[in-house]
């Protein structure tokens, strides 16, 4: 079946070491567009309309353009209008934030506009002033709405890296080909070894995180 | 930029664009089927059946389009499962959009009141008729949102049908740029081909989750 070609040499280390790119370029841009989602959407918040206008623009972008193409306009895009030389992974990296950041930054928007006005009404008849009522009534709220939801987009985000694959970054995928390459005469059958290796990698970095995620929105329900 | 390239990737560019949208649509016409029926045996919980549909939603949700189309294309040859590049391409979509598409109507149908299961088992229905009347067109219409939301990703997701040669929009782009490094012009107009087959559904669908209300009416 080709799982022998695995344990040959170094071969699963490789694999792994592959994985190990894909994680680290999600988990750098799901830090950028969490940090950046928050701000804006904490400014959307306030409901301005040019910012909401362009906002909207933004998202709508990222709602129809497939990140594949996204892909291939910052990393063949840039050098040809910009002169710019982008590495591959710096490419992606702008591109997952790009997307993430919007994503998040809905996210954030949703999660505010969805405390009602009561509860801060209710702080206010308490007697809290408004940083009170922001630390102790709305931000705990918040923060139970958007945790399983931020975690989510973790695991979408590690999905999305396979796409990275396509830009030449020698990842989990790429490592996957070069490997059923490099036997191709001693073990006809690695591609099928080889790739359903990569597919349960991929589902052992993803099925926890949503797990943990949907444990959590149960969890916090109310 | 300069039309005459334009005009001249023109032809390519349409023939791989309908060659994009027909796996496209196929695919989610397939998923629909996949997700109804996997969401179907879930919610009644039928035994065995639905196990095997919860291990198939959780694989194929925490797993790339890409590798699984890898995996169909690649693997599966070597234990003598042979398909097409176009037939991977659908059935893969198709798989990968069954299990966002049976979340979407499981959670639809989670939604439905117990009321009215049992209003229609006193008016007299029988269970099939309870379901085709009742259960399955107030799910469909509590899950529109998500149904249009898996849809818009499901033809996003076509941009990775290259990877399996398949002469699709991005193989077009990218061949073209390999060939004659008209790089403007030839990502102008895959971003133009992407709004083209996009754009719409994302119009049409914001327009059929407001018309789409139905199972919320009189609250």
């Amino acid at each position: 079946m080709g799982f022998d070609v695995l344990l040959k040499g170094n071969n699963m280390m490789r694999l792994l070491e592959g994985v190990g790119v894909a994680l680290k370029i999600s988990l750098i841009s799901v830090v950028i567009s969490i940090v950046l989602g928050v701000v804006i959407g904490v400014l959307l918040a306030l409901k301005r309309p040019v910012i909401t206008a362009v906002f909207r623009a933004y998202l709508e972008i990222v709602r129809i353009m497939p990140q594949m193409v996204l892909l291939f306009i910052v990393y063949f895009g840039t050098t040809k209008a910009l002169g710019l030389n982008l590495s591959a992974e710096a490419a992606s990296i702008i591109v997952f934030s790009f997307w993430g950041t919007a994503e998040m930054a809905d996210l954030v928007r949703g999660a505010l506009a969805g405390i009602p006005v009561i509860q801060y009404e209710g702080s206010v008849s308490l007697g809290m002033n408004t940083f009170q009522t922001y630390r102790y009534v709305i931000v705990p709220q918040i923060i139970r709405r958007m945790i399983p939801l931020s975690i989510n987009l973790i695991t979408r985000m590690i999905k999305t890296t396979s796409l990275v694959m396509m830009i030449g970054i020698v990842e989990v995928l790429k490592v996957g080909q070069q490997i059923i390459e490099a036997n191709r005469k001693s073990s006809p059958d690695a591609a099928f070894g080889v790739f359903a290796t990569v597919f349960l990698l991929y589902f052992l970095a993803c099925w926890p995180i949503s797990m943990l995620s949907k444990y959590l929105e149960k969890k916090w329900e109310n | 930029m300069d039309f005459a390239v334009i005009q001249e990737y023109m032809p390519l560019y349409i023939e791989a664009f309908i060659l994009t949208v027909k796996i496209g649509w196929i695919g989610i016409a397939l998923s629909l089927v996949i997700g109804v029926a996997a969401a179907f045996v879930m919610h009644f919980k039928v035994p065995v059946l639905s196990r095997i549909a919860k291990i198939y939603v959780e694989l194929f949700r925490n797993t790339p389009l890409l590798v699984q189309l890898f995996f169909i294309y690649f693997a599966l040859p070597k234990i003598g499962i042979q398909m097409s590049a176009e037939t991977c391409g659908a059935l893969g979509l198709g798989l990968l959009g069954g299990s966002y598409m049976a979340e979407g109507f499981r959670s639809g149908m989670e939604a439905i009141p117990a009321s009215q299961s049992e209003s229609a088992l006193a008016l007299g229905m029988v269970k099939r008729q309870m379901f085709t009347s009742v259960i399955f067109p107030e799910a469909l219409s509590l899950s529109v949102p998500a149904i249009v939301a898996n849809v818009i990703f499901l033809l996003k997701e076509t941009s990775v049908f290259s990877a399996i040669s398949l002469m699709d929009l991005m193989f077009t782009a990218k061949d073209l740029i390999g060939l004659y490094y008209n790089t403007t012009e030839a990502l102008f107009m895959l971003v133009m081909f992407y709004i083209v087959m996009l754009l719409p559904v994302s119009l049409i669908g914001s327009y059929l989750e407001k018309k789409a209300r139905l199972a919320t009416f009189g609250e």
